[in-house]
């Protein structure tokens, strides 16, 4: 039944997809941080310190909790949510800080740098880094920074200097644009840390690697409390870490369907969206090559979406090879749809998700009625909605 | 032989330094950049870089960024960009020219299919800032076919053995980065390039252009006496910028620069 599953290979290519596509300067500390995560990733001593670091600073394991009003009211599969809303700083955002920020120590870094769109990896940066006590500098657009005015107060408040990004679109992209110029400028002290499974190689597979504890845990509470493995994972995708996190240990388990939620915006149709797995095509953007939001000439498109984490022309290049290869399937979910989902969650079961998952939230509610009652679906709640209430209130017409 | 190698064989043999100015193509407007191309030869530059805009220069500082904006406001493309080169050789087939700019727009165009036009526009070397040597062999073969010479670059901290990598990947001249940092940076120091180049030269016989941060004629003729040439750019494209509302003001801005550059650097 199973089949190996063994990406990426060593230059960081899964199928035509990674690699290192990245300017000179950047070739020597891309080596040097390959090597620091091989060693260590080997090293029984540093596992031990980064499991240490999730059980007792981030809380894991969370749980899985089985969402009986709102199965129930949809009628179909058994929802199961992982509960990455509850760890430290609100997002599955910690499990990757944590992990990168012990590897930055083991290389005598100094300076930590990061970028943003929601704000969630930012602050969890932001709080690995004070803990540490090491410099923090998080890039974050301009537009991002407006709309998440209560996340860049919590990174500010964790000693963090955050710089919003005027240049392009203002968004995650841009935020990524101006981290790599300061990473090209001083490599010699810092680490950046990057929030998703994109960038040059090794980070796809290393934010990979340190997400998965979200897919292993899962399937070990699905298997505790039904007895099987689930029969469908569904997360939300931006740049995919939360979403790779989960799906990772599946992989070779084929009988479990994996669902990505792309961000459609205003919709796929108009054109404002950030759904380049679902309507993009390859290209090379941030270091790898990847389904892309571009237009004929290659020129990045600017994209749309109501959650500020989703809001990116890229995807992680794990997440191409498994769209190409048809292991997972990859959908999308507007704006009205997410916030459907927000408040279904909401009311159905007193948990209040941030945007970014809602539109995992909103595809479940249109898969788990086509399912069976003893059927089950894992969704990755990937943070929770105390960042979001600005927007929401701000939406309904109030003023906090 | 390339145009450009053919270039620097013959500015060696006077004893002479390379000149290479890079501007972006269509900044500020697609119309401004053959003729100003056309000046800067008459002002004695040897090559031109014509950068390609792209949305996403993550290697430039803010002031060439912003003349990728400008071009892109107009339109301005990777299939522009040969066109205008197309124009200048209807009247100069002496001077190489080198695409430079950022992968994605190759991409988009499918690497064969870039390779023929530029073929066909005539272009003598092509730099993809984002491409190193490893992801780059498809390309540069495909390129190295019809003559046109892949030219990659060096940074301070590149290793004996990535030297090694370009000297066999590349061919026309070598772009060594001044410093670690993004185009237009200013901390700039002559003594670290000076060290640097005796490195890169054990392990290279290319032509060594350098460029980053080069801002005036005085450290353009120090520079390019370390090296076998010197690239400027941002300097440049500031007088652009500051002039965007009167461009020949910034045209002639441009060619007083180069011309004094051009006068240093054989004095």
């Amino acid at each position: 039944m199973t089949e190996k599953y063994n990406m990426p290979d060593e230059r960081g290519h899964f199928g035509p997809y990674g690699g290192i596509f990245v300017a000179e300067t950047l070739m020597p500390p891309i080596q040097e941080l390959n090597e620091a995560y091989q060693r260590y990733l080997a090293d029984p001593v540093f596992i031990a310190e980064l499991d240490a670091d999730l059980k007792y600073y981030v809380g894991r394991p969370s749980p899985l909790y089985h969402a009986e009003r709102w199965s129930r009211e949809l009628g179909g599969a058994q929802i199961y949510l992982k509960r990455e809303d509850l760890n430290h700083t609100g997002s599955h955002k910690i499990n990757n800080t944590v992990g990168q920020a012990l590897l930055a120590k083991r290389m005598g870094k100094t300076r930590i740098i990061a970028e943003t769109g929601a704000g969630q990896h930012g602050v969890a940066t932001a709080t690995i880094a004070a803990r540490l006590g090491l410099e923090c500098v998080v890039y974050m657009g301009a537009v991002d920074v407006a709309r998440q005015s209560l996340n860049v107060y919590r990174m500010k408040l964790l000693g963090a200097t955050v710089v919003a990004v005027e240049s392009g679109s203002k968004t995650l992209k841009d935020a990524l644009n101006e981290a790599l110029r300061d990473w090209v400028t001083n490599v010699d002290n810092t680490f950046y840390i990057i929030g998703t499974v994109a960038g040059p190689h090794p980070y796809p597979a290393m934010v990979r690697d340190f997400q998965s504890i979200i897919g292993r845990e899962a399937k070990e509470q699905c298997l505790e409390a039904t007895g099987r493995l689930p029969d469908a994972l569904v997360a939300c995708v931006g740049g995919g870490s939360n979403a790779i996190g989960l799906f990772y240990p599946f992989i070779e388990d084929k009988s479990v369907k994996m669902y990505g939620v792309e961000a459609a915006g205003d919709g796929v149709s108009t054109g404002r969206h950030s759904a380049p797995l679902c309507a993009g095509r390859p290209g090379v953007l941030h270091g790898n090559r990847t389904y892309l939001m571009c237009d004929d000439d290659g020129e990045i498109i600017e994209t749309h979406s109501i959650s500020a984490g989703l809001d990116y022309p890229g995807v992680g290049p794990e997440h191409a090879w498994l769209k190409d290869t048809g292991r997972a399937n990859y959908v999308n979910i507007t704006d009205t749809e997410a916030l459907e989902g927000f408040y279904a969650l909401t009311r159905m079961e007193g948990i209040i998700p941030a945007l970014e998952s809602s539109h995992a939230m909103a595809y479940t509610m249109k898969l788990a009625p086509t399912m069976r009652k003893d059927e089950t679906i894992i969704i990755n709640l990937s943070g929770r909605g105390d960042k979001d209430m600005q927007t929401m209130a701000k939406r309904e017409g109030i003023e906090l | 032989m390339s145009r450009l190698a053919a270039r620097f064989e013959a500015l060696a043999k006077a004893g002479r330094k390379a000149l290479i100015p890079f501007v972006t193509a269509g900044d500020p407007r697609p119309d401004f950049t053959v003729p100003l191309m056309h000046e800067m030869v008459k002002a004695g530059v040897d090559v031109i870089e014509l950068g390609v805009p792209f949305s996403d220069p993550m290697a430039d500082g803010p002031v060439i960024q912003r003349a990728s904006e400008r071009a892109l406001a107009h339109k301005m493309s990777l299939r522009r960009t040969l066109e205008t080169a197309i124009e200048f050789r209807k009247t100069d087939q002496d001077t190489p020219i080198v695409l430079m700019g950022y992968l994605n727009p190759i991409e988009a165009m499918g690497y064969e299919a870039f390779a023929n036009a530029a073929q066909r526009a005539d272009i003598d070397g092509v730099l993809t800032v984002d491409l190193p040597p490893e992801e780059g062999l498809e390309c540069s073969a495909l390129l190295k076919a019809r003559g046109i010479d892949p030219i990659f670059l060096l940074a301070p901290n590149s290793t004996d053995e990535r030297v090694k990598k370009m000297d066999a990947a590349g061919s026309g001249y070598i772009y060594y980065v001044s410093l670690k940092g993004v185009t237009g940076a200013g901390h700039l120091n002559t003594a670290d390039v000076e060290h640097k180049l005796q490195q890169i030269r054990a392990n290279t016989n290319l032509p060594i252009a350098i460029g980053f941060g080069v801002k005036d004629a005085v450290t353009a003729k120090t520079i390019a006496n370390i090296g076998d040439g010197v690239v400027i750019g941002s300097a440049l494209i500031n007088k652009i910028e500051d002039n965007l509302d009167d461009l020949d003001l910034a045209k002639q801005e441009i060619i007083t620069l180069l011309a004094s550059i051009r006068q240093a650097l054989d004095s």
